[in-house]
């Protein structure tokens, strides 16, 4: 039995992948370094993350797989959820011991389960391109904050870089404590934790940090919500399938109404 | 807070929302110039009313104003509400505003008719031509094309605006003759004839030269009420299949008719018909995605949809000749036509069955709802259900499930004293 931690990094993860082949030894399970626990059976191997080994698996990966396959590896490792490592690991092996393309076999357990993950990923990434709500700040930065179900963050700056070209803009991850931020030229990642601050409160930007026309678009955003709907056909189920409580929080036109 | 917009905001959006088209795919406008904003591909949807339909777009009209008197429409001349005009600043403050915020894909502006046709298409224009040019935005804009408008102003409207549509509104000549004696069908065609032709026009040009200015490049659409007047569903239908085919549209929308009026050229209906609206969209789906012909859906023994079943469904079960469909073998098309198995599904049946035969465990994981599909499939000749009921048995057992034919049918009475109570 072999227990393999690495640091948590996509790259790291490839790098096991790179080292179970050359090992032959195949893991019984794959844990980032900080949550395993020490196991009194097997053998625990910690992997250190090479950039090269990493890049060699990803290659490889490449040569056999489409581009979309690819990606539904990398949405995998930020679906985060329970047991992923070991997917994207069972996923890599049938890919390299097939002598043809697996892609596309939804008979295979875990191809179809790696191509439903995708979908969910997918459909986090695009309701948080529809639900961020940016605040004009005082020096014109447009500021959102967000908490997803799944690590999306790193998959939604490409649309805002694209569509918001001409302003400053930021998004912050509130559960996982980390930002991107765009200045007209660049997206960096950036961490802005503030330790005063309780959970709830990181990242939430308080009115009197407002532009002084922020109020009054909220509130124009209310009026507009407002009236757009169709009391005569009022339907709750349907709202809420489209968007559940949870996502609420983000939504201006969800909050109380402003006077 | 006492702001004029604000009271203007309230009275043109409520006088928009019956326009049901909030559509924001199909653009294939970058940002290239640094500006602002971008309209590719997917359609994004902000937000949803507590009706539970999208909000993709700031939907308003530039004024209430209206010298027609249409009995379906709520800003028609005869009736009491309170009247407002947006001035084209405004307009573009919000819809920049909002872009800024993430709120909006981008805007969709519609008006009634003051003065006459020309002078309100110019307006609306003017307030596209602003965005692009001076504010530099590449998000959506939908315009409505106001009949009777000049050939010269809709051509300048295509080239700022992503979509054009002209309202069809009633789906027969002998309605629109006595709902809105101003307008007539012709009068509402050539402006629908006339973009179809730019459009055409302007793809050829791009074939040509590379920098052929781009025209509505997502394309015209109109909407049809359902509801307000006596059509059967074969009549719509029909109309939209000649609307596809004749003029292109990307889409035609339905709107069941709310009542907004009491005018006395209307039929008489309390609630808007959401199930009969719900179940012709699923029609007019079958006939751009799933390859049937309208005469397949309705004809003239069935001239309106099964309410409670879905038109597909209601197909098959006319057509059991075709079923059972052998899934590993038949071909796209037909398990295409298999109630209970979708665009996606379909696919991924067709992608799967190349590498092993396909049992009805890898159906139920890959997201056919078998509770309809299992009665019209096998999978390598097996079958999971009996297949010897008859069309109304197959019905009631998918309506009610399977075993509960008695409180099937008390459901449906006690649904009948409900009706009559």
């Amino acid at each position: 039995m072999y227990f393999y931690t690495y640091d948590g990094s996509f790259e790291g993860l490839l790098t096991v992948v790179f080292e179970a082949y050359e090992r032959k030894a195949w893991p019984t399970a794959i844990e980032p370094e900080q949550l395993a626990q020490p196991s009194m059976f097997g053998e625990t191997i910690a992997v250190l993350t090479d950039e090269e080994k990493a890049s060699r698996v990803w290659q490889g990966l490449k040569k056999r797989l489409s581009a979309t396959a690819l990606d539904s590896l990398y949405y995998t490792y930020l679906w985060e959820q329970s047991g992923f490592e070991r997917l994207i690991f069972d996923y890599a092996r049938l890919v390299f011991d097939s002598p043809e393309s697996v892609e596309g076999n939804y008979t295979a357990p875990f191809i179809l389960q790696v191509q439903q993950i995708q979908k969910q990923v997918h459909r986090e990434k695009h309701r948080m391109e529809a639900f961020v709500r940016f605040q004009k700040t005082a020096d014109g930065l447009y500021y959102a904050s967000i908490s997803p179900d799944f690590n999306v963050l790193p998959l939604i700056v490409r649309h805002f870089e694209k569509r918001y070209a001409d302003q400053r803009w930021a998004i912050y991850d509130a559960s996982r404590r980390y930002g991107a931020y765009y200045d007209l030229r660049h997206t960096s990642f950036v961490q802005l934790e503030n330790p005063a601050l309780t959970p709830k409160q990181q990242g939430k930007l308080s009115p009197d940090q407002f532009d002084e026309n922020e109020t009054r678009y909220q509130m124009l955003w209310q009026v507009y919500f407002d009236h757009v709907n169709i009391p005569e056909r009022k339907n709750p189920k349907l709202h809420l399938r489209h968007i559940p409580k949870r996502y609420w929080k983000y939504l201006s036109e969800k909050q109380p109404r402003l006077q | 807070m006492n702001d004029k917009v604000i009271g203007k905001l309230k009275i043109l959006a409520d006088a928009a929302k019956y326009d049901v088209s909030c559509s924001s795919s199909g653009g294939k406008r970058k940002n290239e110039n640094k500006g602002l904003g971008n309209a590719e591909g997917m359609g994004i949807c902000h937000s949803y009313t507590e009706d539970g339909r999208c909000v993709s777009l700031l939907k308003i009209l530039l004024t209430n104003f209206c010298i027609y008197d249409c009995a379906y429409c709520v800003t028609r001349k005869s009736n009491d509400v309170q009247r407002a005009a947006f001035t084209v600043q405004e307009v573009v403050d919000l819809t920049i505003n909002f872009y800024r915020r993430n709120y909006i894909e981008g805007l969709f502006l519609s008006s009634g008719i003051f003065k006459d046709a020309d002078y309100t298409m110019e307006r609306l224009v003017r307030v596209a031509k602003k965005l692009r040019q001076e504010e530099k935005f590449n998000g959506y804009i939908h315009l409505k094309t106001i009949p009777g408008a000049s050939d010269e102003l809709i051509k300048e409207a295509g080239l700022y605006a992503d979509r054009l549509s002209v309202n069809i509104e009633l789906p027969s000549e002998q309605s629109l003759q006595s709902l809105a004696p101003e307008k007539n069908y012709a009068e509402i065609l050539l402006p629908m004839g006339s973009i179809k032709n730019q459009l055409v026009q302007a793809k050829e040009e791009s074939k040509l030269f590379k920098a052929t200015p781009k025209f509505a490049p997502a394309g015209q659409s109109t909407q049809l009420i359902v509801g307000a007047t006596a059509e059967s569903d074969r009549q719509i239908l029909q109309l939209s299949d000649q609307l596809y085919k004749g003029y292109s549209l990307k889409r035609v929308y339905y709107s069941g008719y709310v009542p907004v009026s009491t005018d006395s050229r209307l039929s008489i209906i309390t609630e808007p018909p959401i199930i009969r609206e719900n179940r012709i969209y699923q029609a007019d789906w079958l006939m751009r995605f799933y390859g049937f012909d309208v005469k397949e859906i309705l004809d003239e023994a069935n001239p309106n949809l099964d309410l409670d079943i879905d038109p597909k469904l209601g197909w098959a079960l006319r057509n059991r000749h075709f079923f059972p469909v052998e899934i590993n073998t038949a071909d796209y098309e037909m398990i295409l036509r298999v109630p209970g198995i979708g665009v996606k599904s379909a696919k991924k049946i067709i992608s799967a069955r190349r590498f092993a035969p396909l049992h009805f465990d890898h159906l139920r994981q890959m997201g056919v709802v078998l509770k309809r599909a299992k009665y019209f499939i096998t999978c390598q000749t097996q079958s999971l259900q009996r297949q010897d009921f008859d069309s109304e048995q197959l019905r009631r057992r998918i309506l009610f499930g399977e075993g509960s034919v008695r409180s099937a049918l008390l459901t449906q009475q006690l649904d009948l004293f409900r009706q009559v109570g």
